[in-house]
């Protein structure tokens, strides 16, 4: 697995969480981005690549600027990623049930 | 349709509360824990050894067609309280995940009706998140394989 192009890797990080959100409103330039945070512009740069990388970000090139906004759909993988854990143990849980439901104890 | 089956894990904690609502009688839900045959069969997975009992242990194996081992796990039991309660650690074999600590909890609601809680605690948030993406991961997968295999077949 490689740890840097996963998405849960990627929203461990505060930085990244509060750039999330704050396009999350409207696309922004990197410039725009970075003037949010104390931290060096490289480091705003390192953190919207990785971002980028994992596909929670995508950019959209407009004239000489390019614009970053949020990409929906992997957001929703996020939402989701504890489902098909609920969904394992429901369907044992299920299958638990009714075979106890059938279970005729031997005294 | 509310969820029978509920996972609550809270972001940046490393524990994961599931609980569930039975249609069983608590004592019939206990016993789904406690006989070895009837946790193979709900569980699929074959039980190698299942002491239900204070400081008894247990291993689970499942192999695939090919009889190769695919998954195994072990554990210690710490606390047995018939019908109410059993702690014990479960640790999966051959992989990097840390042993973790399940607090499984048997709640009558009803002569027919039980309530399980099954509260486990991870070494850290990292793992508890790596082990909740499992099934995500391995869904991931499958669909990927289904996807080779059909792929395969069309060449």
């Amino acid at each position: 697995m490689n740890l840097r192009r996963d998405v849960f890797q990627a929203i461990a990080d505060p930085t990244r969480r509060a750039i999330l959100l704050l396009v999350a409103s409207q696309s922004m330039t990197a410039g725009a981005i970075a003037a949010n945070f104390d931290t060096a512009r490289p480091t705003v740069s390192k953190h919207l690549q990785i971002l980028t990388e994992c596909e929670l970000l995508a950019q959209q090139q407009n004239g000489r600027e390019v614009y970053y906004h949020l990409n929906p759909q992997k957001i929703k993988e996020i939402a989701d990623f504890i489902e098909p854990f609920r969904k394992l143990w429901d369907d044992r849980f299920n299958t638990l049930e009714s075979i106890m439901q059938k279970y005729k104890p031997n005294k | 349709m509310e969820l029978k089956t509920k996972v609550n894990a809270e972001e940046g904690k490393q524990d994961v509360l599931v609980t569930r609502e039975f249609d069983l009688p608590v004592d019939l839900l206990f016993r789904a824990y406690i006989e070895p045959e009837l946790v193979a069969q709900w569980m699929g997975t074959k039980v190698l050894k299942l002491e239900s009992k204070k400081h008894g242990s247990y291993q689970f194996e499942t192999v695939d067609a090919k009889g190769n081992v695919v998954f195994r796990a072990n554990g210690v039991i710490h606390e047995f309280d018939s019908n109410r309660k059993i702690t014990r650690t479960f640790e999966m074999e051959n992989t990097s995940f840390a042993v973790q600590l399940e607090f499984l909890e048997f709640e009558k609601l009803a002569n027919n009706r039980s309530k399980l809680h099954m509260h486990i605690i991870f070494k850290s948030g990292t793992y508890r998140d790596q082990l909740l993406q499992l099934p995500f991961a391995q869904g991931i997968n499958m669909a990927h394989n289904r996807l080779q295999d059909i792929i395969s077949q069309l060449n």
